[in-house]
């Protein structure tokens, strides 16, 4: 037992501190992200969007929080009582899950993998489970329906995910986060003699696949214009029909917990995570964590855009853009990509 | 060490009793359920070899995709197990049949061991140093330089198969009437623009 503290109680604590620590900053910056989101819808319809509650409706995202934990929990008859109640956690705890491997800055991270993109990967392949539980469970036809088509969708979508990361894996050599990010500190930039900048970052040199990992993270994600599993107007509110009060609040929670998460993870594998956009003087002696967060924000502003311009999708032209266009382009870019760095000699 | 033991008896623990419950739940959507909970305790016993791609590779492949699909179509099919349960009797004697060839073949695989321990200290290949690579570059290593035919076979057994299955199913069917968006794109006026007298159409 002489090692058991220093061994085992000092890091764990250091490990449950960190955890609680990310745990609760993330919870609030999700709460004014979902703010952002409706504002920003509602500035691009010309509304004013939630505006009651607090100073320009910034403690919004609170009241609502309030109202649904202090709401009864509803539970149908019919529901397979068991389940109903696992859906929502096994979403919010699959969405919060992923962010242990997220490097926030050079060395930020709780949990750093060797195999952090897979780890990533796999997280967000389980989200569908929340899904398809909570619609299974409902006992009702239009959640049902919903889940089966999140599965369908989930899983094409998956497919073109994993081909865009084994492209970027291809010019980092390592699936480590931490590395794809120090990996993007020299690149196309560079190569043509310019100093580190946002040149480097493989958005640029992988552009076409930046834009295919962007609009699969809509669809992985849910988001409109792929909200096929929640669409009202087929669907009421597809899986979450049945849901209220608490779980609901945990659907919608988890829901844009892995939304931030798709924000984090394009940040880190496109637009160089921490790193500065030109490392010189005032710009590098900004913390790393800032040019993070205001990447990954970015990243959400685009989100948040999409879903107020792009109409929803049709069923099958959501299946045949996954099928037809992203999965033969991303296995192309494979491909192309091996075989230029691997004839150039700048394979790593 | 006493941490590692405990944690990989409750991994293996659930693993069990999850393999267990799959079988015997009446529900098969429980089964399912519990499946995935098996496929994840054993991603968890892998993580604790060390073997973390293979973990990720059995929570990515067989929890993202595989048991999505078998989710998807037990809750698709209305299967009547009271129905499927019936002919339990006759088929008895076969399936205990299996079972036993199945666990007299275990058995003589694990107690190999115990007869010819010599037999692990010669491994067929020489594995590579695990202290300077990772295993997931020493899985790449492996797979692509000195198993490349068997891992490329595999493949095209696996594209074969996709491809049967693909004919079998598609039918051309006449009369659906299908989107062919090239043709849409491709149109050079792309919005006309009409003013429509009432009761006349275009």
């Amino acid at each position: 037992m002489n090692g058991f503290v220093e061994n085992y109680l000092i890091p764990g604590a250091i490990m449950v501190g960190q955890s609680l620590l990310v745990l609760v900053l993330l919870l609030v910056f999700i709460a004014y992200v979902l703010l952002a989101d409706r504002k920003i819808w509602a500035a691009v319809q010309m509304r004013r969007g939630p505006n009651v509650v607090g100073a320009f409706g910034l403690f919004q995202s609170f009241a609502d929080l309030l109202k649904f934990v202090l709401k009864e929990p509803i539970i149908p008859s019919g529901a397979n009582k068991g389940i109903f109640l696992l859906a929502p956690l096994v979403t919010v705890t699959l969405a919060l899950a992923g962010w242990a491997v997220i490097p926030f800055n050079a060395g930020w991270v709780i949990a750093n993998l060797n195999v952090g993109v897979l780890y990533l990967l796999a997280i967000s392949s389980l989200g569908v489970y929340g899904v398809i539980m909570g619609g299974w469970a409902s006992n009702s036809k239009y959640p049902f329906l919903s889940s089966l088509r999140a599965a369908a969708q989930m899983v094409s979508y998956e497919v073109s995910i994993g081909f865009v990361i084994v492209t970027v894996l291809l010019c980092v050599g390592s699936l480590n986060l931490t590395d794809i990010v120090v990996s993007q500190q020299t690149g196309l930039g560079t190569k043509l003699g310019l100093p580190g900048s946002f040149l480097d970052w493989y958005w640029l040199a992988l552009l076409p696949m930046f834009v295919i990992f962007f609009i699969s993270a809509l669809a992985e994600t849910n988001r409109p214009p792929f909200d096929l599993v929640e669409a009202e107007s087929e669907l009421v509110a597809g899986f979450m029909s049945e849901y209220g009060s608490t779980p609901y609040m945990m659907f919608m929670l988890g829901e844009y917990a892995s939304i931030c998460l798709m924000c984090a993870m394009t940040t880190i594998l496109f637009l160089g995570g921490w790193l500065p956009p030109v490392d010189i003087a005032p710009f590098n002696w900004v913390p790393g964590i800032v040019w993070f967060v205001l990447k990954a924000s970015m990243v959400f502003f685009m989100f948040a855009m999409a879903k107020a311009i792009v109409p929803r999708y049709r069923y099958d032209q959501l299946m045949r853009l996954g099928w037809k266009v992203f999965l033969p382009i991303s296995l192309g870019m494979v491909v192309l990509v091996a075989a230029v760095l691997q004839t150039m000699g700048w394979a790593p | 060490m006493i941490l590692h033991t405990i944690i990989f008896y409750l991994f293996s623990g659930i693993t069990i009793a999850s393999a267990l419950m799959v079988i015997s739940s009446r529900n098969p959507v429980h089964s399912v359920l519990f499946l995935i909970l098996a496929f994840f305790n054993a991603a968890g016993l892998f993580v604790m070899l060390g073997a973390e791609f293979l973990a990720m590779m059995l929570v990515v492949v067989y929890v993202g995709a595989v048991a999505v699909l078998f989710l998807f179509v037990v809750m698709m099919l209305d299967v009547d197990f009271a129905e499927l349960r019936q002919g339990f009797l006759q088929y008895l004697p076969i399936g205990a049949l299996i079972g036993v060839v199945l666990l007299a073949e275990l058995v003589i695989v694990l107690s190999g061991w115990a007869f010819a321990p010599e037999v692990l200290a010669n491994p067929v290949q020489a594995i590579p140093d695990m202290t300077k690579v990772t295993n997931t570059e020493a899985i790449g290593r492996l797979l692509y330089t000195d198993y490349i035919f068997f891992f490329q076979t595999a493949g095209f057994v696996l594209l074969v198969a996709m491809i049967g299955a693909i004919v079998l199913t598609l039918r051309h069917k006449p009369r659906v009437k299908r989107q062919n968006i090239a043709e849409q794109v491709g149109r050079t006026q792309k919005v006309d623009l009409h003013s429509v007298e009432p009761g006349k159409g275009i």
